[in-house]
């Protein structure tokens, strides 16, 4: 297996590590059977994402796709953040072994769910404009 | 300490010796004749091939007559179980015995062979992950052909009663092959003393070339062929024989058994140093037997890490090592060595094989005994699985 020079810069250095005490959302997926984790912390203004953080649980993939995602999101509006797919967080990397594609579902699945958590936060059903993320994952390596 | 590089995955493979090289180089240059030649050339090559075997031979406490060469363990190991159950098969014996925690040449073939309609019984391994002989003797039944058991196992480095399971065998007439690619080198090995059929043994992991291997089989058993063709290695194996590394084999076997207490004396001190060391970081714990294990053998998890993640940040500090992570086994579930003795999948995703060798120093362990410890902090900081095991929270439940 190989890792792209940009998926180990990002895994060696990674960027917006950590948590936001009072985020706007929070978002978690992943389950430690099947051994990747991720947590992401928003902080939203006037519909800017001014600040993002994460915090991994999983292999050097999973590290980089969650750093690759956050410098992708930050300081964006919340509607490019909605719209932001796996696929951009691999191309980003210069991509990823196929058996580590499932990494980058997740990292876009865990701004998913901390974008959800930010409209359920103003009292705004986040379904039909996030569309649904699973609390965690239902098999391994989706 | 200073930036070093230290290869600690000698489980994995070695790097070919000096003299396993000197030993070689005439058969990589000049020393080219086929051994099935009638020349000059080509007897050189024979005559080494045959010198070779007996090096080997009695590196186990074996006949000349008894050692095959192959391309490896996994050739060994394929040819020995598949090729005992073809000849088994023909008799109304069509029932293998091996464990769950078997190397996946074994393993594998076993699978194969139960789509072909054999009956595999897979013998548990307890915490420690050792084989019970008593298990083996009640899972031995009439139509049974073959157990299988590996000597040292891969990853948690156990060594297992060989020789007790060995003499259950053999009074019960079943014959008996053992993995021993791990073993050959770090335990002392005699196949007539230990009632071993069957042996499977492998170059690279002694400091010879990749791509070499040997079975032993005990006269009186003629298992049919794997590889057919040509009458090399008696008619038994096809092929061209690779004669460099057959004689690096010879001599890498040489080496590695000639002074086998020293070899186990100097690393398992180091082992016992590393160990005692990393499990003082919270959280942790052994893997393995404490003490009938590979004297090079350390398997420590780390709860609250994934151990990919581990091994790349060893990497950047130059430590090479390895996991039994899924990430690392290259499939959904971790290793399944680390589950068959009973770990949680999460904890067995935190897991670290370091396996010391020859080549490896005290300033080594130092080095490994000053990185691991920050490296599992910096990880465990940015893990918020490990945020839940702090809370007490049982992180297995799902």
């Amino acid at each position: 297996m190989i890792y792209s020079e940009k998926v180990m810069e990002h895994f060696a250095n990674p960027r917006n590590v950590g948590e936001i005490p009072d985020a706007d959302g929070v978002g978690e997926v992943g389950n430690a059977k099947c051994g990747d984790i991720m947590k992401m912390y928003l902080k939203i203004d006037n519909g800017i994402i001014t600040d993002v953080k994460f915090k991994t649980f999983g292999c050097g993939a999973a590290v980089a796709t969650s750093s690759m995602a956050t410098e992708l999101i930050k300081g964006k509006p919340v509607e490019d953040a909605l719209k932001l797919t796996n696929k951009a967080v691999v191309e980003a990397l210069d991509g990823l072994p196929t058996v580590k594609l499932h990494c980058s579902v997740l990292a876009e699945q865990a701004i998913k769910a901390a974008l959800s958590d930010y409209y359920r936060k103003q009292g705004v059903d986040p379904e039909p404009i996030v569309g649904a993320v699973p609390d965690v994952e239902t098999a391994c390596g989706i | 300490m200073e930036k070093r590089f230290v290869y600690a995955d000698n489980s994995a493979t070695t790097q070919i010796s000096k003299p396993v090289l000197d030993a070689m180089m005439p058969w990589l240059t000049e020393g080219y004749g086929n051994a099935s030649s009638i020349y000059s050339i080509g007897m050189d090559s024979a005559r080494a091939i045959l010198k070779a075997r007996e090096t080997v031979a009695k590196a186990l406490g074996a006949k000349t007559s008894e050692i095959y060469f192959t391309s490896g363990g996994s050739e060994s190991d394929n040819w020995a179980i598949k090729c005992a159950a073809d000849v088994s098969a023909k008799k109304g014996k069509k029932h293998i015995i091996t464990t769950v925690f078997e190397h996946h040449a074994v393993l594998h073939t076993c699978q194969y062979l139960e789509k072909e309609g054999f009956e595999v019984t897979y013998i548990p391994v307890d915490e420690m992950g050792l084989v019970h002989p008593e298990d083996i003797k009640k899972a031995i039944r009439p139509d049974t052909c073959l157990v299988s058991v590996m000597f040292a196992n891969n990853e948690i480095g156990t060594i297992q009663p060989i020789e007790e399971i060995g003499k259950i065998c053999r009074e019960k007439k079943v014959w008996f092959h053992t993995d021993a690619v791990q073993a050959v080198g770090n335990v002392p090995i005699d196949v007539v003393k230990m009632n071993i059929d069957l042996l499977s043994l492998s170059g690279h992991k002694i400091h010879a070339p990749k791509g070499i291997g040997a079975l032993y089989m005990r006269t009186g058993i003629n298992l049919p062929n794997l590889i057919h063709g040509g009458a090399q290695e008696r008619s038994k194996r096809a092929g061209t024989e690779n004669v460099a590394s057959i004689v690096g084999l010879a001599k890498a076997i040489e080496m590695a058994t000639a002074d086998i207490p020293g070899k186990q004396q100097r690393l398992s001190k180091m082992r016992d140093r590393i160990i005692a060391e990393l499990l003082k970081i919270p959280e942790s714990r052994l893997n393995g037997d404490p003490v009938r294990r590979m004297c090079g053998n350390v398997n420590i998890s780390f709860r609250g890490i994934e151990g990919e993640s581990l091994l790349l940040s060893l990497d950047l500090e130059g430590i090479c090592a390895s996991s039994g992570s899924a990430c690392t086994s290259g499939s959904l579930d971790p290793s399944h060595v680390l589950l068959a003795i009973g770990l949680p999948h999460s904890t067995a995703h935190g897991s670290l094989r370091i396996t010391l060798g020859d080549g490896n120093t005290e300033e080594d362990a130092d080095y490994i005994i000053e990185k691991v410890p920050k490296i599992v902090e910096k990880l465990r900081a940015m893990s918020p699985l490990w945020e839940r095991i702090l809370r007490d929270e049982d992180i297995d439940a799902e």
